[in-house]
């Protein structure tokens, strides 16, 4: 009787999970299906799903106007970039606050936190004022440095939380072999914690790729990644709803795969020590 | 050995050098519109009569565009030699003096082609400041077969009146056919600009003379009315979320009987790829209430040097070259007469050839009875039609647009919203100092 019960909660839990996942998915589905629509299919009334004369077309036309190749390597460079230096910064902030924690840890950690509720247009003048002096304006360097920092809290954050996890001793026990503070954090706790540390890469990446205000309002022609792409694609007056579709799909294409071929780590990452 | 790889290398290097200094690159900010594409399309028409500059283009969407040319040149920024802006902008920043004036823009420039309307509302002090790419005005767009289908004709110059009359004639909300289709999307450029032209040729508005805002005048509380009964009765549902496109959609699959909008739209409505009411579109100018004023604005999207770019000649150059005379010629060897940008040159309405496209007629009269410097019936302090050309505009445009779009939402009554817009708008106008 108790195995039927939870066999049939098994199967509901599973449509309910599978009815979320498709909720969640289908607006980039619709967009997928859209970029090979003609612009009239794409608007018509009742729209229409999969029975439609598909066209590559829009793909061809975006190709065709931006050189999209320059947009991609540019989101490559910033969102890797940016993680890469972030990682670097947090891996022993981390470790300092997990493992030598002082009485004002938990305020710092709180304080690094808060920065993240500020809207970051509260701070795009100075922010610009700063990139104008410095010469950064439009550069690929001073938007991985901003993306860094933007992202530097949720990063320092994870960490803290994945070493966390990590028995102190095992610290204690490389020390007393003798064990240097490059050798322990290189040696022995960067491995014990490749997970977290995969997960929260992965997860940065994805938050700087996707990040669309700072790599508009700082970037031009240069240094402009793929969410300045998708923006030259839409328009207010005149319907363009394939093309930008195209040009959606053709931006998010690359971080998808990335994350469909990485969620078995992603999901290990982010449910590391959820349960204990 | 080495001594030779190292002149070699020098001279390399001596040659980039020498190629870097000559060829200079100029970043265009523009818009992601039909005729800017086709512009950037074109290009090798410049660029091969001056191999010297090169060009780097920046399309952005035009609310993103705004305040990204906006925040630059405020901040001196300097990273866009040539922008696109319209005409709200244009006086503000030419007095801040952060325009290059156009002046002396070569020989063939003729500058008194440019539609007088379009240089007026282009130019502070009488030096023009953005020359003027496309230019656009608003009329009625409707279906002729329903028209004649209702036992109406529709007028050139048709009344509100006959407007309401039209509408409620060709409503069959059962085959979801709606009278008429209106802006109700909250912004400046969105609800406010069409319902600003509305109250121009009810005889309201924005401010007296010495600045007070009018928003609780009687013919203020006629035009909102007037509008929020009409488009409750024949409007689409969802209206208060309706812009430019989702009118252009609503008209294409011919859910709409009129639509009163940009004339860029009539290239859109009458393609037949696009829209499966082409061949059943007319015409006629934006109404009024015979006051004297016609529910029509005008717009233009300008090409304009910023003071900050360190590029200016060839900036200038650029300009000269995308809204010349020529220019428009070579669109049409390229793309046909219909494709042309419109409402910026006299000429253009003059060439016979233009004269055959269907909308051209009706555009050029409606760009030439709107005057942005005589907007209104009684006296204003302002310049523009469908905003009012102050810095404050846009916060106020934009606040009281959400008023009108919550009414439209059912969720006030055309006073209270009035009441509401006057309120900010007095508020915000004693912020400012005025």
């Amino acid at each position: 009787m108790a195995r039927a019960v939870s066999t049939r909660r098994k199967t509901l839990t599973t449509v309910a999970a599978w009815a979320v996942g498709l909720l969640i998915f289908f607006p980039i589905l619709w967009t997928f299906l859209t970029s090979f629509k003609t612009e009239a299919t794409a608007i018509a009334d009742p729209p229409v799903f999969l029975f439609f004369d598909w066209t590559t077309e829009n793909y061809s036309v975006v190709q065709e106007r931006s050189d999209y190749m320059r947009f991609l390597w540019n989101s490559v460079i910033i969102a890797g970039g940016s993680t890469l230096l972030g990682i670097i910064i947090a891996v022993p902030a981390a470790w300092a606050m997990a493992f030598v924690p002082s009485r004002w840890t938990k305020d710092i950690l709180l304080w690094m936190l808060s920065t993240k509720m500020l809207p970051a247009v509260g701070v795009l003048y100075p922010m610009y004022l700063i990139f104008i002096q410095l010469g950064l304006l439009d550069t690929r360097i001073g938007l991985t440095i901003v993306l860094m920092l933007v992202n530097l809290p949720i990063i320092v954050w994870m960490l803290y939380t994945y070493f966390k996890e990590i028995p102190g001793e095992i610290l204690e026990a490389a020390r007393m072999d003798g064990a240097g503070l490059k050798e322990e954090l290189l040696y022995v706790l960067t491995p014990m914690a490749i997970p977290g540390i995969a997960s929260t890469v992965l997860l940065n990446v994805i938050l700087a790729w996707n990040e669309a205000f700072w790599t508009l309002n700082l970037t031009a022609a240069s240094a402009a990644p793929l969410t300045a792409f998708i923006a030259s694609y839409s328009s207010p007056e005149g319907l363009f709803y394939a093309k930008l579709s195209a040009a959606s799909t053709m931006a998010i294409a690359p971080i998808l795969i990335l994350g469909w071929f990485s969620q078995k780590q992603l999901v290990r990452g982010l449910t590391f020590g959820a349960v204990k | 050995m080495p001594l030779k790889n190292a002149l070699c290398a020098a001279s390399a290097l001596a040659l980039l050098t020498a190629t870097g200094a000559t060829a200079e690159t100029i970043t265009i900010a523009t818009v992601n519109n039909g005729d800017m594409i086709r512009m950037q399309g074109l290009t090798d028409d410049f660029t091969s009569a001056n191999p010297d500059i090169e060009l780097e283009w920046v399309t952005l969407e035009e609310n993103v565009l705004r305040q990204r040319v906006t925040q630059d040149i405020a901040a001196n920024g300097g990273q866009f030699d040539v922008m696109t802006i319209g005409m709200y902008e244009t006086p503000i920043w030419a007095a801040q003096g952060w325009l290059v004036p156009l002046e002396d823009m070569g020989e063939d420039y003729d500058v008194d082609d440019i539609l007088p309307a379009m240089r007026a509302g282009l130019s502070y002090e009488d030096t023009l400041y953005a020359a003027p790419f496309y230019g656009e005005s608003s009329m009625v767009m409707y279906r002729t077969d329903l028209m004649e289908q209702a036992g109406l004709e529709m007028p050139d110059e048709p009344t509100w009146e006959f407007i309401a009359e039209a509408a409620e004639a060709m409503t069959d909300k059962d085959n979801e056919i709606y009278g008429i289709c209106l802006r109700g999307k909250a912004g400046w450029g969105e609800n406010m600009a069409f319902l600003t032209t509305v109250a121009n040729s009810f005889g309201a508005r924005w401010f007296n003379e010495d600045w007070e805002p009018q928003l609780d005048s009687r013919e203020w509380s006629e035009a909102i009315n007037f509008y929020y009964d009409l488009m409750t009765n024949y409007g689409p549902p969802g209206a208060s979320t309706n812009g430019f496109n989702e009118n252009l959609a609503l008209f294409q699959q011919g859910k709409c009987g009129m639509w009163i909008d940009a004339t860029v739209a009539a290239s859109f409505v009458t393609n037949p790829n696009d829209s499966t009411v082409a061949d059943s579109v007319g015409f006629a100018l934006a109404p009024d209430t015979g006051k004297g004023k016609r529910a029509n604005w005008l717009w233009a999207w300008a090409l304009a040097v910023p003071a900050g770019s360190d590029a200016k000649d060839a900036a200038k150059k650029f300009v000269a070259w995308a809204t010349s005379k020529d220019y428009l010629e070579l669109v049409a060897e390229n793309e046909g007469w219909a494709n042309v940008p419109p409402g910026s040159r006299t000429s253009l309405y003059e060439n016979e050839n233009y004269q055959d496209v269907p909308f051209a007629e009706m555009t050029l009269q409606s760009i030439n009875a709107a005057d942005p410097n005589n907007p209104t019936v009684d006296d204003v302090p302002y310049v523009g039609i469908q905003y009012v050309a102050i810095p404050e505009w846009a916060g106020i445009g934009t606040s009281a647009g959400q008023e009108f779009s919550a009414m439209l939402a059912g969720q006030q009554s055309p006073e209270e919203a009035l009441q509401k817009a006057q309120t900010l708008v007095a508020d915000e106008m004693e912020a400012a100092g005025y």
